[in-house]
Order: structure tokens, then C-alpha cells, then sequence
């Protein structure tokens, strides 16, 4: 359980809620607007770089639900990073065929050239890393994928993650 | 009124209601054949299906599509057909799978029941002996969690939870402010209120009550006594906020603790509130209706002992004597 | 293969976009369906089609269309599955990555079928740029008069949207899809009842895997019947494959049903062969979920036939010597590959996506990876092998949805085939962390193994 000792305050941009409010005016019926909440805390994470306990009760006071509501469903899908993470999180496919084609040696190759573990924050706050399970882009693996895009690296060498990493550290 | 419709269970049939399921069909006609339930919770909308200790066989649909169903079925969560035949313990294929269950419950479980106040009215415990093997085949760590006070009155050990999800319904159900709820997914949920937070509401207390197992405990009561030490009694005050009717659970003239009045089901008849629960412990406070019929094979049943027979060193001994001062003087007064 | 009927312009330049698509043929269907057909004949002529559902289990499309209920005054919802994450299956990306004009135009024919005014694609949340891509579609297909209010003048009125998910494989389960898009956990629904009398918001709801959704084009357009005509019989018309492991040449293929998986694997036209000019060890013919076979009964029952792709065919000989066609996710293991590693992979992958919900799988897949993990790593013991088996049992058709079957198959089936690869993890621990168990007799020829155990 987490203690809150500091109370991190979170204001959303006028522009953050008008995307929230893209969301909810037309595409759920009445009465049905928690359905918002997915799309939201996608945006809320693509804003702040995770979802925190702060942003995530203004999130249920927005869609005038309970916080536990929000909580229950921010911790069971794997995408909300319940922590502050790097500036860049490389989620690296370990499944099945990319577990086939080298997905290991990749996320050893990334917690070398990072020296971090899974899960941690490089010290330039960066980067961090972790194994995710599958991508559907199995044909192309390994994959991995960086958010809050999304965007795919595909048919992944130890030489392109090197390139990968010295793109971003220059971006 | 509409029409009954019939059902047999391991041979027996009876006429139930339509819409009723399989697991009440099962308690009307009572006895041995009524699959046991961790999850289910008659009074708790939408609980069940979700343990599945209560899976039964259906050999036969219904009158009409008298196909078996493919699987075994959770009979927590399925209506009856007229003419559907249902195989429970007479079917070796439930037994199997039950037994199963069973193992899965308790491969995370800590057994820790010798340190646990739910021993002695634990459904787990119950399940345990009734449907389980002596052994285990699991060897490695189990799951653990630290436990959480929420609230003064309420203590979360979820290292016992085997995730009901009834203490989740009945805060929904029982108040407007449900605050803990499941997190996480698979064998890391957990129930929990994600931020330190404490329950306060009326009716929080009755999360203890529907808890099948030790997970939520009343603090009050915590290591006080095991059950089987204390007596029930019904007993009923006029209570503003619930219906006030209760079991108090008495050790010597001392009330323990205070619950609602729970059938052989492990339910009970009205949700309580914490006022009755937490807060009346005084005989005064109650009038008595009696003591409280608990099933001859309960735990709780045995080890009343109404007289002290003390051991020859104890009388030989004054300062154990003195030790024993006021189990002899109740003895006398019997 | 003859003409392709999903894939068939994948190469135009630009076919993403609507004007493109247009112009090879594109939004023909709705055209045809708004100004002749009545909802009803769209769904007989998808029921004549006989296309089963491509999301995995393989149910008629059209029966499951006309199961939907249609009470007065309720909504009815049509929902795109597009939350492909089953291992070894990347087709719906492919498809609405390059044509996803031709989702949309199926989504809208089959919500005028099914008579739903408000039709969502639920897409899984790591796919962003498909979620991006399908926006940009939406919008231009609205411009052009085909969503939107009275779609090109016909009075049917449908609003189209995008919905992503939160990072579960549970999701792609029709009913937790359902309650993940209603905003919540995605923990599946018990049923009865199903989606079809009480789904999204307690209306009646179909939900259909994406390439079905797009299958509905071709149909409309050529005809039931037509479509009745590929294929290879139950298994009608056209199904993509997405090829991955060790391949020379993985991707997404549209197949015709009853193609030889041998052609498949070793044509140029598909994969192309095993990658590195190696030898194949065993296939995962669709997706993780389904049992794996060692090569030589992939390529041919035990009756000696050639193994073909329809459901048929690969599920000849039930579940002893066969597997199931699935989502088409194609998984190819050279020699090289761990049968062992590879099922500890699957089953770290089902307890990791196990919703919890349900004490078998939540209990029973955390159990298997455990003691299969323990395996790979050389502390396994000879007796952990038929734990795994009874185990496994005791998860499958006692959970509520078919994740725990999902997770049972591959760690029975890959015990089944390769016992004899476990059996080495245990007698050979040091040399199993150092080497692999190679090839051993998983390729020879049926008549040279254990036929006779497998007919048993």
C-alpha cells in the first residue's frame, strides 16, 4: 500500500481537460462516461509520464466516479506506470517468438548499455526499461516499443539498440 | 405466481422457483448434497461464480434439451431448467475437480489457522477437511502481504484473502463510499485502498462477516479468545441504524465480541452496524434471547465445559488456585 | 494463390487512405448493402459465406449474428476485437495498419446488418499508431457521407469509434472486452448471459474479431456464395496467417483454407522455409494457446495424410496428435529451439495475464510457470513432469473463461510430444543450461516413432 507523505499536486492544463472533454462528449451514451476512463489515463500518463494517486483522484472527480475505481483499474492494466519512470521507457516483447529470436539477449544488451535494472530510472532520468509480454508484431521480432507514442523498433540488433539510445539521448 | 419447475440433485428432486440456481435448489433440499460456497453470497448481488468450490456436473440440460452441459458449471451462478439433472457428489469428475480447487485455495494460503482468529468458523478450514487432500505438492514460497489496519476497528491480513470479492460487493452494496476495492491483476491482486485510507461508514464492520476467512478480522476481538471458547447468544437491542439483531459471543460473563447472526451457510440474516458491533459489549445493552443453536459438528460446539475439573496440582497449589480464583467461582454458582 | 480477397491491394501505394481505396473498389459494399439489401439479407448472405470467426474460436460469424436479440427500445452494439495479443499473432495489425479503410467499411456493413447506430473498434493500447491510423480513417471516411447521419441517403445513421485498451490479453475475451470498454477491470463476465442478449451497457452485443469484420467486404461484394466457394469445405474462403519464430520470411499471408502446411512453410510464395537452413523442431499453428505438435505430425496426421490449413485438418486427431487452427498465429521452432524454455516462456505468459478472477487460473498458472521455470533451470525433478499434467487438468473447463484452457493446452500438449525433452531437463540438468535437446526424433517420419502410442 502506498503512504502519500508528500501530497504531489496535480493540476491539469485546460488543454489536458479539453482533450478529456473530446473524449466524453459524444462517444459514450448518458450515464456511461466512465468508459472514458482508458482513453483518459492514457492521456493523463502521456502528459505527466505516469499515473500518480494525485492525478489519478482528479481524474475520478472529472468523471464523478469513486478514487478506488480509478485505482482498481490503473493497477490491472500493465500499461499505467504507477511510478515515475525515464523519459523513455523502452518495453521490450519477451513472448514466445521473440523469446524465440533473441528478446533475452536485447534486454541484456539494454540493462548493460543503461546500467539499470528492470524497472529503474538511469540517473540522467532518461531512460528505463522493462520486459513486456506480447506485442502482435511477432513477424517482426524482437520488437520493442517506446511510449507515449508507441512507436515500434522492429527486427532489433544489439547494434540497433546502441543507435536506438544514442538517437534518443541526442533528441 | 409462476410455475414450479423440477430439478434433481444427486437423485433428489425438488420443485423450486424459476431463476432459482443450482446451489439454492441444492440448500432447499439440504444436507450433504449442497456444494460448498467461498464466494457466493446470497445477499451480495452478482457475487459467485468466481471460487469455483460449487461446480456440479449437469448430466442432463433440461426437459426440453436434455444435452449434459460440455463442462462443469459454477451452480452458484446457474438457473435451473425444468427436468435438469445435476450430479454433485455423486460424481467422481466433481470430486476431482473440487479437490483441485481446494489445492489451489490453499497453495498460497499461510495455514497459519493455530494463530488465526477466524479458526473454528473458518469456511476455508471447513472446505479444507471436507474436500481437501492432507498434503500439499506446492514447495515453493507462497505469496505474502503485510498487514493493514483499516480503520481502528478492522484489520486486512490479506495473506489469507483467497479474493472473494465479497467484502468489495458489500461496500458497495452497504455504503455509498466504497474505498477499498481489488488492485492489481492475477496472483498479485490484492484487496487494498491503494493510499493509506481507513474505512468509516456504519456498515463497514460487516466486511468481517462475509470474509470467508481470516483476511478481515475485528480488531476488537483480535486474539481474545478462539471461538470454540465462547459462547453464542442471539440477543437484540433497538438500534436506530440496523435491525440491532445480533449474536453476542460470551467467554465467562464478559461479551467478546459481537457479529451478525450467521445460518449454516456462513451468512448472515441482517447486515449489522458498527455501533451494534464495536460498540455494545455490555450485557446491559442487549436483551437475550437465548443461546444460539450452532450445528452439533461445529468446532464451536465442542469444548463448552460447563464444569472446571481441574487437575489434582492445581488444587494442590495456591497460587494456581488463586490463578483459577474465577473459573472455580463460576463453577460453584453452576 | 488465386486472387486475395483481404489483402488483394495491401501493395497500392497509399491504399491506407480513403481516396485510394476508393478508387481500387473501396466502400462498393456499402454502397450495395444501403441501396438494396435489408439488414436481414446481409446476414444470410454471411451466414451462406460460412466464414467462422478469425479471432480464435472459429464460431459461424453469421449464427453468432443472428443469436443477437432485438428488443424494442435498446440500443445495440456492434464492437470490433482488436485486441490482438495472442503470441505468434500480428495479423489485425498488419491489416489496420495498411488497410484500414477496409475495417471501417466492414465494421459499417455489419453494423447496418446488425442494426447498430453506435459501433466501437476496442483496440488493444499498445497499439497508438493503429489507434492514430483508424482515427485519421474515421474522420475521412465521414467526410465522405459514409458515416455519420443518413449514410448516403439510405436513413441509416452510424456514429464509428476508436476505444483503446489498457495493456491486458485478458481484453480480447468478448466479456471482459466488454467491461474493459465500459471503463473498468477486465475481469470476464460468467455466463450466462451472453453478449448477444446482455453486453455493452447490459444491450444486446456482437463482438467480432477484426479480420472477420473485414472478411464481410469480400463477402458482400462477391457474394455468400461466392465466398462459400474457396477454401476447403467448413473452412470457407480466405484466412491471414501470421507466420513468425524461425522463418525465412515471417509475416502476415492470406492463405486459402486447405492449403498443405508443408507448402506454407517451405514455399517461396509463404514463409519460404526454416530460417538459417535449419531443420523444423515443431509448430505452434495458432497461436500460443493452442497444443504444439512436434514436426511430424504437422505436416501429417496419423492417418498419413497431409496436414492442410482448415480447422479441420489441424484438428484431426483431437487433441492427442492434433491442435487447432486458432487465430492463425503461426509459430515455427527450428532444432535449435527449447521445448522446454519455450513452454515456461507461454507460461509465464498466461500467469502474467491471468485476470485473478477465478482460483484455477489465478492459483494454477503462477504454480505451472513455477515448477516449469524450476525445470529449465535444472532443479526440476522426474515427478514435477506429471504434476505438471494434473495441474494443468485441474485449470482446464474449470475456469470461467477460456484463458485457463489457454493455459492448460501448451503445457500439456508440449509434455504430450516432447516428454522425452522434459525427461532430459531432469536427467541432464548441468548439460540442459549448456546445450540444447536438438532435434532428437521430432522430425522422422510418423511410422519410425510413436504412432502406435499416439493411436492408442
Amino acid at each position: 500500500m502506498l503512504k502519500l507523505t508528500e501530497n504531489e499536486k496535480v493540476k491539469f492544463s485546460p488543454a489536458l481537460i479539453a482533450k478529456f472533454d473530446a473524449i466524453i462528449s459524444h462517444r459514450y451514451p448518458v450515464g456511461k462516461l466512465k468508459a472514458g476512463l482508458l482513453p483518459i489515463l492514457h492521456l493523463v500518463q502521456a502528459e505527466y509520464g505516469w499515473v500518480s494517486p494525485e492525478a489519478m483522484d482528479q481524474v475520478a472527480d472529472y468523471l464523478d466516479i469513486k478514487p478506488i475505481e480509478v485505482y482498481e483499474v490503473a493497477t490491472f492494466y500493465t500499461m499505467f506506470f504507477l511510478k515515475p519512470q525515464g523519459k523513455y521507457v523502452l518495453e521490450v516483447c519477451r513472448t514466445g517468438p521473440c523469446g524465440l529470436v533473441g528478446a533475452d539477449k536485447i534486454m541484456g544488451h539494454i540493462e548493460k548499455t543503461l546500467g539499470v535494472k528492470e524497472g529503474e530510472v538511469t540517473s540522467d532520468g532518461l531512460f528505463s526499461w522493462r520486459g513486456v509480454e506480447c506485442l502482435a508484431a511477432c513477424g517482426m521480432a524482437p520488437v520493442l516499443q517506446i511510449g507515449p507514442e508507441y512507436t515500434y523498433y522492429e527486427h532489433l540488433t544489439e547494434e540497433k539498440i546502441d543507435q536506438l539510445i544514442k538517437d534518443l539521448k541526442n533528441k | 405466481m409462476s410455475e414450479k419447475v423440477k430439478i434433481t440433485i444427486d437423485g433428489i428432486t425438488v420443485e423450486v422457483e424459476p431463476g432459482t440456481t443450482i446451489l439454492n435448489a441444492a440448500r432447499q433440499i439440504g444436507g450433504d448434497i449442497v456444494p460448498p460456497a467461498m464466494c457466493y453470497y446470497s445477499k451480495l448481488e452478482g457475487s459467485g461464480g468466481k471460487c469455483r468450490t460449487c461446480l456440479v456436473k449437469v448430466s442432463k440440460g433440461s426437459e426440453k434439451d436434455p444435452r449434459p452441459m460440455p463442462k462443469l458449471v459454477a451452480s452458484c451462478r446457474t438457473g435451473v431448467m425444468d427436468g435438469m439433472e445435476v450430479q454433485n457428489i455423486t460424481s467422481p469428475e466433481v470430486i476431482e475437480a473440487r479437490k483441485g480447487i481446494v489445492e489451489f485455495l490453499l497453495i498460497n494460503h499461510p495455514l497459519d489457522c493455530p494463530i488465526c482468529d477466524q479458526a473454528g468458523e473458518c469456511d476455508l478450514q471447513n472446505l479444507g477437511y471436507e474436500h481437501g487432500a492432507a498434503d500439499t505438492r506446492y514447495e515453493f514460497d507462497r505469496r505474502t502481504f503485510e498487514k493493514i489496519d483499516i480503520g481502528d476497528k478492522i484489520q486486512l491480513h490479506m495473506t489469507r484473502c483467497i479474493l472473494c470479492y465479497r467484502c468489495v460487493f458489500t461496500a458497495d452494496q452497504l455504503t455509498n463510499n466504497r474505498v477499498h476495492g481489488i488492485l492489481g491483476r492475477g496472483d498479485a491482486s490484492e484487496i487494498s485502498t491503494y493510499i493509506q485510507q481507513s474505512i468509516t461508514n456504519d456498515f463497514s464492520g460487516n466486511v468481517i462477516d462475509v470474509c470467508p476467512v481470516g483476511a478481515l478480522t475485528d480488531k476488537t476481538f483480535r486474539f481474545k479468545n478462539r471461538v470454540w471458547f465462547t459462547k453464542p447468544v442471539d440477543a437484540h437491542r433497538d438500534c436506530p441504524t440496523c435491525k440491532g439483531k445480533v449474536a453476542l459471543w460470551y467467554k465467562g460473563e464478559e461479551v467478546l465480541r459481537v457479529t451478525g447472526r450467521k445460518d449454516q451457510y456462513g451468512e448472515v440474516e441482517d447486515f449489522i452496524c458498527n455501533a451494534c458491533r464495536f460498540d455494545h459489549k455490555k450485557t446491559s445493552d442487549w436483551v437475550i434471547e437465548g443461546p444460539r443453536h450452532i450445528d452439533r459438528t461445529s468446532v464451536i460446539s465442542s469444548n463448552h465445559y460447563e464444569t472446571l475439573q481441574p487437575l489434582p496440582v492445581i488444587q494442590k497449589n495456591k497460587t494456581l488456585m488463586e490463578a483459577n480464583k474465577v473459573e472455580f467461582e463460576r463453577t460453584k454458582k453452576i | 494463390m488465386t486472387r486475395k480477397l483481404l489483402l488483394e491491394h495491401i501493395q497500392v501505394p497509399d491504399i491506407h487512405t480513403f481516396d485510394v481505396y476508393r478508387k481500387h473498389g473501396g466502400y462498393r459494399a456499402i454502397e450495395k448493402v444501403l441501396k438494396g439489401m435489408s439488414p436481414d439479407d446481409v446476414v444470410e448472405e454471411v451466414k451462406k459465406s460460412g466464414l467462422r470467426g478469425r479471432g480464435g474460436a472459429g464460431f459461424p460469424t453469421g449464427m453468432k449474428w443472428s443469436f443477437l436479440a432485438k428488443p424494442e427500445g435498446k440500443s445495440r452494439y456492434l464492437v470490433c476485437n482488436a485486441d490482438e495479443s495472442e503470441p505468434g499473432t500480428f495479423k489485425d495489425r498488419y491489416l489496420m495498419t495498411y488497410l484500414p479503410h477496409l475495417l471501417i467499411e466492414g465494421m459499417i456493413v455489419s453494423s447496418f446488418a446488425l442494426g447498430a447506430k453506435v459501433s466501437y473498434i476496442y483496440v488493444r493500447g499498445e497499439m497508438m499508431p493503429q489507434i492514430r491510423i483508424l482515427e485519421k480513417a474515421i474522420a475521412e471516411a465521414r467526410n465522405a457521407g459514409f458515416l455519420g447521419k443518413n449514410i448516403l441517403g439510405s436513413g441509416y445513421d452510424l456514429e464509428l469509434y476508436v476505444q483503446p485498451g489498457g495493456g491486458a490479453y485478458i481484453c480480447g475475451e468478448e466479456t471482459a472486452l466488454i467491461e474493459s470498454l465500459e471503463g473498468k477491470r477486465g475481469l470476464p463476465r460468467i455466463k450466462p448471459p451472453f453478449p448477444a442478449i446482455s453486453g455493452l451497457w447490459a444491450c444486446p452485443t456482437v463482438v467480432n474479431n477484426v479480420e472477420s469484420i473485414a472478411a464481410v467486404v469480400p463477402i458482400i461484394n462477391d457474394g455468400g456464395d461466392e465466398y462459400a466457394k474457396r477454401g476447403n469445405g467448413r473452412s470457407t474462403g480466405t484466412k491471414l496467417i501470421s507466420a513468425s519464430g524461425n522463418l525465412m520470411k515471417p509475416g502476415v499471408y492470406e492463405i486459402e483454407l486447405g492449403l498443405p502446411v508443408e507448402e506454407f512453410i517451405y514455399s517461396d510464395e509463404y514463409c519460404g522455409g526454416i530460417a538459417n537452413g535449419k531443420r523444423l523442431k515443431a509448430v505452434v499453428a495458432g497461436g500460443s494457446s493452442v497444443p504444439i505438435l512436434p514436426a511430424n505430425l504437422i505436416l501429417k496426421t496419423t492417418s498419413g495424410e497431409n496436414r492442410l490449413m482448415t480447422y479441420e485438418s489441424l484438428s484431426d486427431g483431437g487433441f492427442q496428435t492434433g491442435t487447432m487452427l486458432g487465430s492463425g498465429g503461426f509459430i515455427a521452432f527450428d532444432e535449435d529451439a527449447c521445448i522446454v524454455r519455450n513452454t515456461w516462456n507461454f507460461a509465464r505468459f498466461y500467469h502474467h495475464e491471468s485476470c485473478g478472477q477465478c482460483s484455477p487460473c489465478r492459483e494454477g498458472t503462477g504454480w505451472m510457470e513455477k515448477v516449469l521455470h524450476r525445470l529449465e533451470y535444472g532443479h526440476g525433478q522426474m515427478s514435477d513432469i506429471d504434476l505438471l499434467l494434473d495441474v494443468s487438468k485441474k485449470i482446464e473447463g474449470n475456469t470461467i473463461c477460456p484463458l485457463g484452457d489457454a493455459a492448460a493446452w501448451p503445457v500439456a500438449s508440449a509434455i504430450r510430444h516432447f516428454r522425452d525433452e522434459f525427461e532430459w531437463h531432469v536427467t541432464h540438468p548441468k548439460e540442459a543450461m549448456e546445450r540444447n535437446y536438438g532435434l532428437a526424433n521430432y522430425a522422422n517420419p510418423l511410422s519410425q516413432t510413436m504412432q502406435n502410442v499416439y493411436q492408442k
